[in-house]
């Protein structure tokens, strides 16, 4: 026990709050203050987490406070750069498959508005099925390696890419239909320059979707068994060694690529919807 | 009558089903063949016929790929035959999975709920809060569940609190920005009206902004059960003592139990199907109470 970290920490807090309000209060429209405070408040976590954990000598196999976690990741770089190689090899052969094959299905079962009625209700229900649960059966088919996982993840992201894909294709207006008919525009012609660019949004949303149940899929197949490398295999087994502070730089390093991964797709997402409203009013 | 059947969803639906199941037992036979036909070697048996040959394939014990009635011969017999208290019972390891589900549920939208509200009244926590909590959806919280269920089992919490702890991580976000938007979704108008009216916050609150997002929670509640069912059963991956849909899957793994798995991912998703189902019904009822839809 160590009262003084604990009150400490707490001060931290309330002196943070108070600053953030006055950044909000104050200058509540700038940019500045739009990226400093959560910045703030998200240092204000670590101390919060750091005072407390050490303050109140929480156990490390609960919780090991930042700075324990911060030490370990620096001195096991080699081991997480191989673990997070193995698993996002899996994790983007898998993404572009899934995506991919998404965006093809949808495309043809455009064409058929039978097939469209017929595949979307299962193509929702699928959504909210459980689908991590092949795993292990993907594991038995494709062997232990990465084709396993990426599997997962192919069939993790294969739905909603399909589902918000035949969404947007129909999001084009019928006067730009319309007006593509009586330039006797063929289909392919339709495709590529109105209903593509309108059905961007809703593309880019399942690609964002989809790059978080990636990471997920591909982790978490890792758990019914791997070789001996990879971000889930090295959580799972140092869990059961109770090594806490390796599986939270992991989970660290996780955390960054998801946000990075994720990151990217709505960087690319803002240079390719520019017109959109959500974009141009500023807030993506 | 036909017609209506070819444009509405049922027929379709069917078909597209139906097709499903003739590629899956064609599947079933083009996997589960290269071993019949060394069993089939191995016993001497020579020009089997096509049609003996695909049921041998259909029934297999430890098949690549199970037929379907094969599964469902498997849900059937372990649910219905076995005792409900037994370790052997789907049913069993069924309700585990559905009562660490529905309390991180019930936990996880109290959460989301109480975020919401604060960051509607709080400009700062707006500010603060918000990207924070869509940071936390891109990082793979699953990942961590193995260490929840350790962890907090190296204190003594263990059974279904660790798991409730994981679904509610999974199932407040859907329900923070839902009902973000579902608050904020009273017009300037209706806020004016209130103001002239004299209202205080709460009034408001209670008067306009939540009966105006009552719609918001359901759809964010819709995509928050399905998730948590989620959580609970890769929670249950990291406690094999514990029992749950997870564990079957687990287990099935190791022992090459296919049918096994297959029995526990049907039950998964017909549970997360009548889960969703059931948040539906009750959409329904409530609105239709609050004279929103008719």
């Amino acid at each position: 026990m160590n009262p003084q970290l604990v009150i400490g920490a707490l001060l931290f807090w309330v002196a943070a709050w108070a600053l953030n309000e006055y950044l909000v209060r104050r200058h509540g429209a700038s940019r500045i203050a739009g990226f400093a405070v959560p910045v703030i408040f998200g240092v204000t976590l670590l101390v919060l987490w750091e005072g407390l954990t050490r303050g109140l000598a929480v156990p490390q196999v609960l919780l090991p406070p930042p700075s324990a976690i911060w030490e370990r990741l620096v001195n096991s770089v080699p081991m997480l750069w191989a673990d997070f190689q193995q698993t996002f090899k899996a994790v983007l052969a898998g993404y572009a498959i899934g995506c991919l094959s998404g965006f093809g299905v949808a495309v043809l079962v455009d064409r058929s508005p039978f097939l469209k009625r017929g595949l979307l209700p299962i193509g929702n229900f699928v959504s909210a099925l459980p689908i991590i649960g092949i795993a292990p059966i993907m594991v038995m088919w494709f062997g232990f390696d990465w084709p396993s996982k990426a599997a997962v993840v192919v069939a993790m992201t294969f739905f909603p890419m399909l589902v918000n894909t035949v969404a947007g294709l129909n999001a084009a207006g019928s006067m730009e239909r319309d007006l593509m008919r009586t330039y006797a525009s063929p289909w392919l012609t339709t495709l590529i320059k109105l209903r593509l660019p309108a059905a961007a949004p809703f593309i880019f949303n399942a690609l964002k979707i989809n790059s978080t149940l990636a990471l997920i899929g591909a982790i978490v197949a890792e758990f019914f068994g791997t070789p001996i490398v990879g971000m889930g295999f090295r959580i799972s087994t140092e869990v059961g060694k109770l090594a806490i502070d390796l599986v939270w730089a992991e989970i660290a390093v996780a955390a960054v690529a998801g946000s990075a991964f994720y990151g990217l797709i709505a960087l690319i997402e803002r240079a390719v919807t520019f017109w959109h409203p959500s974009v141009r009013s500023g807030r993506a | 009558m036909i017609a209506r059947l070819w444009h509405g969803n049922t027929l379709p639906v069917l078909i597209v089903v139906a097709a499903i199941l003739v590629f899956w037992y064609a599947m079933a036979v083009h996997m589960n063949s290269p071993w019949q036909e060394r069993m089939n070697a191995r016993a001497e048996l020579e020009n089997v016929p096509f049609t003996e040959f695909a049921s041998q394939t259909w029934a297999q014990a430890k098949p690549l790929l199970p037929a379907p009635h094969q599964i469902l011969g498997e849900v059937w017999k372990a649910t219905i035959e076995e005792e409900i208290t037994s370790r052997r019972s789907l049913a069993y390891h069924s309700w585990i999975t559905l009562s660490a589900t529905l309390l991180g549920f019930a936990f996880g939208t109290l959460l989301g709920i109480g975020l919401a509200v604060a960051i509607i009244h709080n400009e700062a926590s707006d500010r603060s809060l918000m990207p924070w909590i869509i940071a936390s959806q891109t990082v793979p919280i699953l990942a961590i569940a193995p260490m929840v269920v350790v962890g907090l089992g190296a204190v003594g919490v263990t059974g279904m609190v660790p798991k409730a702890l994981i679904s509610m991580y999974l199932s407040f976000f859907p329900v923070v920005v839902g009902m973000v938007k579902g608050l904020r979704s009273p017009e300037q108008i209706q806020l004016d009206l209130m103001a002239t009216y004299n209202a205080n916050d709460w009034q408001i609150f209670t008067k306009l902004r939540w009966p105006s997002a009552i719609p918001f929670l359901f759809a964010s509640m819709r995509v928050g059960i399905a998730i948590s069912l989620i959580g609970a059963v890769v929670g249950e991956l990291s406690n094999a003592a514990g029992g749950g849909l997870g564990v079957r899957l687990l287990t099935g793994s190791y022992n090459g139990q296919t049918i096994q798995i297959w029995a526990a991912l049907l039950l998964a998703a017909a549970l997360a199907a009548t889960l969703v189902a059931l948040v539906g019904v009750a959409e329904k009822i409530v609105l239709r109470r609050m004279g929103v839809a008719t």
